[in-house]
């Protein structure tokens, strides 16, 4: 191995990774370190391996992820803030062959478009939703979110989140997995190889669902926001294990695919 | 039929893919008319009851991006709900038909028919310098006719149109003749027609991207200076009105919808008293009859314009007539509709005598 040279690594059979051509090659938009890239790469991965590409309307939503569509090489829409869900019952019932799914921040999806989220869920439209929650409004830079953990800092909680005054953080995704209309309700994280994987397959998942008709599949990623938390990447990493996941449990909620 | 129900009626044959309202007086029978049709049956269409009007206005913009004809109904304080997802609609320059069938306001207001949201469905509404084109029917014929009418233009011109009822046309039965059952779009046609579409993306094109957001200050001027030609070019080719009685007028009425059909009335009886009274009726609200008014502001010795409201076409008249003629306005607010007798007696009033 160490004689080996540049151009024999460049050898196609010796291709041991390649970007997918479902992500374009604008550089991304988020912040190094974020969570976003990741997510957006393994979706259209996903997306790839099934080789559905041809046949999925992704919805972009409002927050950091509002230019998602430069990136993914799909056709895509941008929805109004929180309305994704309402976007993506219309596409799914107007094109049920077609693969639909929504991209949502935690504001978009647990603030401002609780009803679209809560009511697509209860009626178990037959989508996906990708839930990057982070704690934090990362696009307006760095408010708080109906996710921001008791006592955590942002601009808009600035000597941390006092949940007498400002209320509690929102499970949205316990909260949908209690409605009859979702069959597939987990959390995941990116921070890790390992953690990339699972996500992976769970998302991989979701998307085969759509094929089963039978509701929504709910895939949340939680995620870091260094610039917002105001940290380094690796420090927001260790935080969010230290913070987030004792808050926010990693694993399946509900696996109701039978 | 009554109007609403003519307008769902004439929605399934002009084709629609998709419904998505909410409930709310008075027009729940659009929606009522649809679900007992079982248009899925029918024709395949998707009709659905949304948790709310907001939901229901971003369906039709999920619908519409897709190239399907898709509409949604409701009354004054849903529209207000939805004026966001119009403003969207309208900056990602899609399709869809919304019927406003409107009661009287502000806030809950009241349940009677009313003509106070000329305002919002001709000058915005929602944020941004955005039209709609905007239909305004004065019978149950025209509540059916404007359902395909609307669609066309919508999809000539990729904008959304608005059909302005009232509480009264939406309400009255009246006989109808209803259009035939065109086809809904296939998918080659959609693809073919509207090339736009988020159809999913094939390996023979680019992706498709409906969005109205341009961080670049340059493109998004370049956006609203395009979107200005758009209704620019609406306001020379789409401008529909009717003349009454209007060929001797030395007084004319301009009125709209259920407000149009009091005062053709209140003409006759002008006449029966000897004066050569007129109506001119906006049948397009957006554009506005602007030319129209102006010519007849030549010949004639003032105009009254009549609205179930405190006054707002009234300002589109005064702008097209300037000072030449005496332009007053006489309307009932709250959900009244006002007589033709207090129609003639306002003429006297503030025009013949004032």
């Amino acid at each position: 191995m160490a004689n080996i040279t540049k151009e024999e690594i460049r050898k196609p059979e010796n291709l041991v990774y390649k970007k997918t051509d479902l992500l374009t090659d604008k550089a991304l938009s988020y912040c190094p370190g974020c969570g976003h890239g990741t997510t957006h790469r393994i979706v259209m991965e996903v997306l790839e391996e099934m080789d559905i590409q041809d046949k999925t309307i992704g919805i972009a939503p409002v927050g950091c992820s509002v230019l998602a569509y430069d990136f993914m090489n799909i056709d895509m829409q941008q929805a109004a803030h929180g309305r994704a869900p309402a976007l993506a019952t219309a596409i799914k019932r107007l094109m049920p062959e077609k693969f639909v799914f929504t991209y949502q921040g935690d504001g978009d999806l647990a603030a401002i478009g609780t009803a679209e989220t809560i009511h697509a869920c209860n009626r178990g439209e037959n989508i996906v939703i990708i839930f990057i929650n982070n704690g934090i409004y990362g696009m307006t830079g760095g408010q708080m979110a109906p996710t921001t953990l008791p006592g955590m800092k942002s601009s808009t909680s600035p000597y941390g989140r006092d949940t007498h005054l400002m209320g509690n953080p929102l499970k949205m995704t316990e909260l949908v997995a209690q409605l009859p209309g979702t069959i597939y309700v987990t959390r995941q994280s990116v921070h890790t190889p390992s953690n990339v994987r699972k996500t992976k397959k769970a998302i991989r998942k979701a998307f085969e669902n759509q094929k089963l008709n039978k509701g929504v599949s709910f895939v949340e990623v939680v995620s870091n926001c260094n610039s917002g938390w105001k940290m380094t990447p690796v420090q927001s990493n260790k935080w969010m294990e230290e913070n987030m996941f004792p808050f926010y449990p990693l694993g399946d909620i509900k696996v109701n695919t039978d | 039929m009554k109007g609403n129900e003519a307008f769902a009626e004439a929605a399934i044959r002009a084709g629609a893919d998709g419904y998505f309202g909410y409930p709310i007086t008075p027009q729940s029978e659009v929606m009522e008319y649809l679900m007992a049709e079982k248009p899925h049956e029918r024709t395949g269409m998707v009709v659905l009851q949304a948790e709310s009007e907001v939901a229901a206005i971003n369906m039709v913009y999920g619908g519409a991006a897709c190239g399907k004809r898709v509409l949604t109904s409701s009354s004054s304080p849903g529209i207000s709900l939805k004026q966001e997802g119009i403003s969207y609609i309208a900056g990602a320059e899609l399709p869809c038909l919304i019927l406003n069938v409107v009661r009287g306001g502000p806030g809950l207001g009241t349940i009677q028919p009313s003509q106070s949201d000329y305002f919002q469905s001709t000058k915005g509404g929602g944020h941004g310098d955005y039209r709609m084109i905007v239909l305004a029917p004065s019978s149950v014929q025209e509540m059916a006719d404007f359902a395909g009418l609307g669609f066309d233009l919508a999809f000539k011109y990729r904008n959304p149109v608005m059909v302005l009822s009232d509480g009264a046309i939406g309400q009255m039965m009246e006989k109808v003749e209803l259009e035939e059952q065109r086809p809904r779009f296939t998918e080659e046609e959609i693809i073919k027609n509207t090339p736009w579409a988020t159809t999913g993306k094939t390996k023979n094109r680019e992706r498709n991207i409906i969005t109205s957001l341009n961080l670049d200050s340059a493109k998004q001027e370049q956006h609203n200076i395009d979107l200005q030609k758009k209704y620019k070019l609406i306001q020379e080719k789409e401008t529909r009105y009717e003349l009454i009685n209007c060929e001797d007028a030395e007084y004319l009425i301009v009125a709209y919808g259920t407000s149009a059909r009091l005062s053709q009335k209140a003409v006759d009886l002008l006449r029966n008293q000897g004066i050569k009274a007129g109506l001119l009726r906006p049948i397009t609200l957006f554009p506005f009859p602007t030319k129209a008014i102006s010519e007849l502001a030549d010949r004639v010795k003032g105009i009254l314009t009549v609205e179930m409201s405190a006054g707002q076409m009234v300002e589109d008249v005064k702008l097209a007539v300037g000072c030449r003629v005496k332009v007053e306005h006489f309307g009932r607010m709250g959900g009244i509709i006002p007589s033709p007798a207090e129609v003639v007696e306002a003429m006297h009033k503030k025009i013949i005598g004032g």
